[in-house]
């Protein structure tokens, strides 16, 4: 039985060429729809080496960094991090709920959809889109960024949350169940102690992304250190963006390695 | 007459287009310790779930009959033509659980999975935030003593072995203060040293408060040994229902099939010691 050499029959070589020509075909137009985008995104590599002479200036008026107004700089930082951090912990706060709605395991189909579509509409719109309608709402400063990132984030958490619930072990909800405890105490022992590494790890990794976001909002007016960046880059100021940017990825970088050790003990 | 703390009566169930329970009526009394026997897919485990209300029955019954399926469990309906009752979650707090897959929270501590035995008696948001009495802490902490597994309260439950699991979950019956325990295989998991463990526990408990005790079983030498009464299963339906010792060899062979003799003879081989040879402190 093991020995049986296989000899293609005409039919069968016939369907092995056709199924080659559907992959070919599929290749090109791959690759049709690549020189596409390319043309369309107007990508020109060869304006780089033609006004490498213009780089080379640009990047010239970036060094010495000017950190005279360090003192400035770091407070806006801070300000940008504390923008990150209420408007993570509000999206925690909100998602943890919305999350557990739009759980499959959790939710009647009636609930979770309209929550998931909720959701969804909130993640496919961009901290800076939401940035820019707080600021016409509430006015320019920190607070719009705020509400920027924690509405942008709730989305993001609700599904992130969402998906750690429905890969739970059923068994120990049901053992909670099998005591007679209500649906919200199936939750609060069943379920939460199962995915709390998870959504710890998710939450943490949220907030180093959010200290990012954070420090562009300030483009649209929503504060922080944005502000700084995009009035000395609108001004020309190429030494003092060169300080702000530097203060940004030292800030970021250790902030990365901080919430990586944390969430290093919760796995 | 006597009084029933179990009774099902025309009992149904399909999944899907397979049916797994045919017309099933039982009477379990109360401090009776009754074995559930039958291979594998016989429907022991589909009986024992709806005996707390965890799965649910078909609305209507084998012959299309208007209405099938009560079980009462100590005088009140857990649920009725297929649906639960309205006070089904009160009612499971009044009857213990143990799971083959012991079915404990692995994150919590012992001591806070024996303390989740109170959730059923105690006022919903007292449960829901954790606040737990001293006395019920010392509660839960004696039913930890009976099943000998004290000295672990602060350990987490994951890091326990499975008969160690085991012997929690019985413990957080005993804090329910079941009037009815309902083990679905709780041994088929473990080794045959823990095995015998908790089926003397489970013994005791019977023994001594007079709790009633179901237990599904793999292998008849644990009925034989510990269980009065048998009830053996075979293709949904009750094929046998009566005292244990005249089960004999050919009508077990009839209940199993080609499986019987792994069954009857353990693989481990050890013979099973006689049931109340050994008091659990």
């Amino acid at each position: 039985m093991t020995d049986v050499l296989i000899f293609p029959t005409r039919p069968a070589r016939r369907t092995r060429l056709w199924r080659n020509g559907l992959k070919l075909s599929g290749w090109g137009l791959l690759l049709a729809f690549l020189g596409w985008s390319w043309q369309s995104a107007e990508i020109a590599p060869g304006r780089l080496v033609q006004d490498a002479g213009n780089m080379a200036t640009l990047v010239r008026d970036f060094v010495p960094p000017n950190f005279s107004a360090w003192r400035f700089y770091l407070e806006e930082m801070l300000v940008t991090l504390h923008i990150a951090l209420w408007g993570t912990l509000l999206a925690i706060v909100c998602a943890i709920p919305l999350g557990l709605l739009s759980a499959e395991n959790i939710a009647p189909w009636w609930i979770l959809q309209p929550v998931r579509r909720v959701m969804d509409a909130l993640r496919s719109i961009n901290e800076m889109v939401f940035a820019m309608i707080f600021v016409a709402a509430v006015g320019l400063g920190p607070f719009p960024g705020v509400l920027a990132l924690f509405v942008h984030t709730t989305g993001v958490l609700a599904k992130l949350f969402a998906e750690a619930v429905e890969t739970i072990d059923p068994g120990p909800v049901e053992g909670v169940r099998a005591t007679g405890a209500s649906a919200l105490q199936e939750i609060i022992f069943g379920v939460i102690p199962q995915v709390m590494p998870l959504w710890i790890s998710y939450s943490l990794y949220r907030f180093e992304s959010n200290v990012r976001s954070a420090t562009v909002v300030g483009m649209v007016g929503a504060g922080g250190i944005g502000v700084i960046l995009w009035e000395s880059i609108r001004g020309f100021q190429f030494p003092e963006t060169c300080a702000v940017m530097l203060i940004i990825i030292v800030t970021v970088s250790a902030l990365d390695l901080a919430s990586q050790a944390v969430r290093k003990r919760f796995i | 007459m006597q009084d029933y703390v179990i009774r099902v009566s025309e009992l149904n169930k399909t999944f899907g287009s397979k049916q797994v329970l045919f017309d099933l009526s039982l009477d379990i009394a109360r401090g009776e310790m009754v074995a559930l026997i039958g291979s594998s897919g016989s429907g022991k485990s589909t009986l024992l779930r709806h005996l707390s209300g965890l799965t649910r029955a078909d609305a209507r019954g084998h012959r299309q009959r208007d209405e099938s399926g009560h079980i009462h469990v100590m005088g009140d309906v857990i649920q009725q033509s297929g649906r639960l009752s309205r006070n089904v979650r009160r009612q499971r707090s009044r009857i213990g659980y143990v799971f083959q897959q012991f079915n404990l929270v692995g994150r919590l501590s012992v001591m806070e999975n024996v303390l989740l035995g109170h959730l059923g008696r105690i006022p919903r948001w007292r449960g829901a935030c954790r606040l737990f009495s001293a006395s019920e802490r010392n509660e839960a902490m004696a039913s930890l003593r009976r099943v000998g597994m004290a000295e672990y309260s602060d350990r987490r439950a994951s890091t326990l072995s499975g008969g160690q699991q085991q012997r929690v979950a019985i413990a957080r019956a005993l804090t329910q203060r079941a009037e009815v325990i309902l083990a679905d295989e709780p041994i088929a998991s473990l080794d045959p040293e823990s095995a015998k463990n908790v089926m003397d526990i489970l013994a005791n408990i019977n023994a001594t408060d007079k709790t009633t005790v179901i237990v599904s079983l793999h292998q008849i030498d644990y009925a034989r040994a510990y269980c009065p009464r048998t009830v053996a299963l075979k293709k949904g339906g009750i094929h046998f229902d009566g005292a244990t010792h005249s089960l004999c060899d050919t009508r077990l062979s009839q209940i199993y099939g080609a499986e019987a003799p792994e069954i009857v003879t353990p693989p481990h081989g050890n013979p099973v010691v006689t049931v109340h040879q050994m008091a659990v402190a």
